[in-house]
């Protein structure tokens, strides 16, 4: 039980990972996480006027169990499965992001700085929050997949597209953090 | 009850992603900064034991529970959707620090605040819809 509660390493949580796209293609389906966000459209009825989203949403309702489902297992694994711990960050990561003003890097899963809700609640917190979303919401479907779909799925099944997209991934995060951190933090 | 079995891989994922600190924010930061491995562990293991399995289910010829023969869908062919989507999402990914599974899954870690990324990814979803023939694909 000792090593549950601990951080588990990469080695054992990247295999788990494949097993989980491995499960959903045994079932019949595939492990594609930003689907599902193209489904919660079509649940609300934009497949009336966008011919994106006219398709069923009840044929991918497996996937909304699967969102449902993770949910739940971040509850699990936060409020029983858990030690608080810091998160054993490079130092040198740590003191780059107190340059930036993040004061109490690794003490949580995520900085206070951006998602307690005094901060998420100003004009700066939320526009992050919401931009934040908006460029993997559009981002996602725009390059069909995400990082379960093409950097998991897609590379283990060398499909060239999946390696392209992944390039992308970089590419937008490395201008984020190199050019763009700067100038909002 | 033939939910369940994807209630219990979901539970099992949203355990693993938090577990190994892929939905940390942190983490993301010092994957996009090359100043450890463990990112690159995560994927890089979980990549190659993918490969190993879908070799075996080809090798095996294995069937799903439907029935029919276990295989990947194919994406479609292209470069510019994948680039410009991909570095789309990437700026998004290092903002918020998550990808679409893990804003779910820290909900469930008690983070009530990524409701709002969560509407936002929606809403960025839906817009792409609504211009998608006037985007280079």
């Amino acid at each position: 039980m000792e090593y549950v509660l601990q951080p588990w390493p990469w080695y054992v949580s990247g295999p788990l990972i494949a097993i989980v796209m491995f499960l959903l293609i045994y079932f019949g389906k595939t492990f594609g996480m930003s689907s599902n966000l193209e489904t919660l459209c079509a649940l609300g009825g934009a497949g009336k006027k966008i011919k994106h989203f006219n398709f069923n949403w009840k044929d991918k309702k497996w996937n909304l169990v699967v969102v449902i489902g993770a949910i739940i297992g971040g509850y699990i694994a936060q409020f029983m499965l858990s030690n608080p711990i810091n998160i054993d960050l490079n130092p040198k990561t740590v003191e780059h992001l107190q340059v930036l003003g993040f004061d109490n890097v690794g003490k949580s899963l995520l900085p206070p700085e951006i998602y307690d809700w005094g901060h998420a609640l100003t004009f700066k917190g939320i526009s992050i929050l919401i931009i934040g979303g908006l460029l993997i919401g559009f981002g996602t479907r725009y390059a069909g997949g995400c990082t379960s779909g093409h950097a998991i799925t897609g590379l283990s099944s060398f499909q060239l597209p999946s390696l392209i997209a992944v390039i992308g991934f970089f590419i937008g995060g490395l201008i984020m953090i190199y050019l763009l951190f700067p100038l909002i933090f | 009850m033939k939910y369940l079995k994807f209630l219990l891989v979901g539970i099992f994922f949203g355990i693993v992603l938090v577990k190994s600190e892929a939905v940390s924010w942190y983490r993301i930061y010092e994957m996009f900064r090359f100043e450890s491995f463990h990112m690159y562990g995560i994927i890089g293991s979980a990549v190659v034991t993918g490969i190993l399995l879908l070799w075996l289910t080809k090798k095996l010829k294995l069937k799903n529970t439907e029935g029919t023969l276990m295989r990947v869908p194919l994406k479609e062919k292209g470069f510019t959707r994948f680039i410009l989507g991909g570095s789309i999402f990437g700026l998004g990914w290092a903002l918020s620090g998550a990808c679409p599974g893990p804003l779910f899954i820290l909900l469930g870690t008690g983070v009530s605040s990524i409701l709002i990324t969560i509407i936002a990814a929606i809403f960025g979803t839906f817009i792409y819809g609504l211009l998608k023939d006037k985007l280079p694909h």
